[in-house]
C-alpha cells in the first residue's frame, strides 16, 4: 500500500443537536449489570461553557477498564488479568437537556500498566463533544480516595501541578451501595478542564 | 503493549475556535492540549466491544417500520473505512444520522423549521463494516436545512457519521456532503475544515453503485488514524 500521505485523515465536524436521535439510548450510561464485578459508583457532574452556564446537550464517553484493571479490548492480551464477561467498559449520556447534568452508574476500575513503567492510577476516559465543539475532547477522571496512586500516576504528575485538581473527582457520598463521584468538566477560564492531546 | 497510533494531525481537523461558526466561542478549550504518552487506555476502545451489538438496520427508507417507505431521492451511501497507510478497517460501528428530504429532523428540539415530517423516516441507522472495511446505507438524500448562527443561513445537506473504531484515539464524528453544493461557500461548519481537507467530507456520484430504475450511488471512504 502506498504512504499515509496518500490518505490524509477525516477531518472532524460537530455532533451537533440532534444526536440522540441515534446515540445514547436509554440505558446507555449505565455500564453495570448484576453479575458485573466491582465496586458499584456513580460518576455524575456538569458541563460548563465559558460563561459557565450548563452545556445542555453534550455527548458525553466513558471508557475505562473492569475491576482487574483490564481492557475489554485486543490490544489489551494480558491473560493474567481476568476479564470480566459481564462489562464491556464503554456507556454513553448525553448531559439532560433540563438541567445539564450527566451521570454514569458503573465500577470502580483497577490499576492498569504504563508504557514507561508501573502502574497508572485507577481512571476512566471521556471524550466529550456538543454543539459547537468541531473536534473531541478527551480527558480522565481520578478519583480523589486513591491519593497515594494519584500521586505517582505518570500521566497526573505529567499535569502542571495548579491544574491537576481538574482531573480528580472528590467521593461526595456513600450511603453503602453506591459511592458518588462528582465530576465537573468547564471550558475556558482560569479553572479550565485539562484536555488530553490523545 | 506493542502497538500505538499515529499522533492526532491538528492541522487536517477544524479548529477548536472557529468565530464564524458562533457556537464555538464558548464551548472551545481555551487552554494547550496537554500531551499523553499512548497506554492501554488510549490504544483501546469501545469499537470492538460495541460492535457486535448492531442489528442490520442499514436500510433508513424502510427500518421506521411503517411498512410504509421515506420519500426522496433513494441514495445507496457506500465506502471503505481504511487506515492512513490504506489497509481497510473491520468491524466498524457507523452509525448515522440526518434530516429527511425536505431537510426536517425527527426530534423534538427540530420546531422552528415549518418543513414536513415524513412518518415513514426516521433519519437514523447504523451498520458494521466488514472484513474489507465497507459499509453500506440505503437511504433518502437530505434536505439542506436553516439554522440560527446567521442571518439567513442553511447547512448544506449532510449526513452525521459517528465511528467507533479499534481504539479511543480513532474515535471519529463527522459529516458527510453531497457533490457541488452551493451552500458549502457560506456554511461555517464546513468553512472550519481546513481547505486542503474539505473534499475528503463531500462524497462523490458513483454511477457504478447507481442502481437502473431504483436508486442514486454515492461513494464515500473514511480514513481514520493508523497505528505507527
Amino acid at each position: 500500500m502506498t504512504g499515509a500521505s496518500k490518505y490524509g485523515p477525516t477531518p472532524s465536524q460537530t455532533v451537533g443537536p440532534y444526536f440522540t436521535m441515534r446515540i445514547t439510548g436509554e440505558g446507555e450510561n449505565v455500564l453495570t449489570s448484576p453479575e458485573t464485578v466491582g465496586e458499584r459508583i456513580r460518576i455524575e457532574g456538569f458541563v460548563y461553557d465559558g460563561d459557565r452556564n450548563h452545556i445542555e446537550d453534550a455527548l458525553l464517553e466513558l471508557w475505562q477498564a473492569n475491576a482487574a484493571g483490564r481492557y475489554d479490548h485486543p490490544a489489551d492480551d494480558r491473560d493474567d488479568v481476568p476479564l470480566d464477561p459481564a462489562f464491556t467498559g464503554f456507556g454513553r449520556c448525553a448531559s439532560d437537556f433540563k438541567t445539564g447534568a450527566y451521570s454514569f452508574l458503573t465500577i470502580k476500575p483497577g490499576p492498569v500498566p504504563h508504557p514507561d513503567g508501573g502502574l497508572q492510577a485507577p481512571h476512566v476516559s471521556l471524550i466529550v463533544q456538543a454543539r459547537g465543539m468541531l473536534d473531541p475532547t478527551y480527558t480522565r477522571v481520578y478519583f480523589a480516595d486513591e491519593a497515594d496512586a494519584n500521586a505517582v500516576d505518570p500521566v497526573l504528575t505529567s499535569v502542571p501541578s495548579a491544574r491537576r485538581g481538574t482531573l480528580i473527582a472528590p467521593r461526595v457520598d456513600d450511603d453503602g451501595t453506591i459511592a458518588v463521584y462528582r465530576f465537573d468538566i468547564r471550558y475556558q477560564g482560569d479553572d479550565e478542564t485539562v484536555f488530553f492531546d490523545v | 503493549m506493542t502497538v500505538t497510533y499515529t499522533p492526532r494531525t491538528h492541522e487536517d481537523h477544524p479548529p477548536f475556535l472557529y468565530s464564524d461558526y458562533k457556537g464555538t466561542r464558548k464551548r472551545s478549550p481555551a487552554m494547550a492540549l496537554i500531551p499523553i504518552v499512548q497506554s492501554l487506555s488510549e490504544v483501546t476502545g469501545p469499537g470492538p466491544a460495541w460492535a457486535e451489538l448492531t442489528d442490520d438496520d442499514a436500510d433508513l427508507t424502510t427500518n421506521a417500520g411503517t411498512g410504509g417507505e421515506a420519500i426522496g431521492q433513494r441514495s445507496i451511501i457506500t465506502g471503505h473505512v481504511l487506515d492512513e497507510h490504506g489497509e481497510p478497517v473491520p468491524n466498524v460501528l457507523i452509525e448515522i444520522w440526518q434530516a429527511n428530504a425536505c431537510g426536517r429532523y425527527m426530534h423534538w428540539r427540530e420546531v422552528d423549521f415549518p418543513a414536513p415530517l415524513d412518518p415513514n423516516f426516521l433519519g437514523v441507522g447504523q451498520c458494521r463494516t466488514n472484513d474489507e472495511g465497507e459499509y453500506r446505507f440505503l437511504t433518502v438524500k437530505p434536505g439542506p436545512y436553516p439554522w440560527g448562527n446567521h442571518y439567513n443561513a442553511w447547512r448544506p445537506a449532510h449526513i452525521h457519521f459517528s465511528l467507533l473504531g479499534p481504539a479511543l484515539t480513532t474515535r471519529l464524528v463527522t459529516q458527510m456532503y453531497f457533490p457541488d453544493d452551493p451552500l458549502f461557500e457560506l456554511d461555517p461548519i464546513f468553512q472550519s475544515v481546513p481547505e486542503h481537507a474539505r473534499a475528503r467530507l463531500v462524497s462523490t456520484y458513483d454511477h457504478e453503485v447507481t442502481i437502473p430504475n431504483w436508486a442514486l450511488g454515492y461513494r464515500w471512504d473514511i480514513v481514520l488514524r493508523g497505528t505507527e
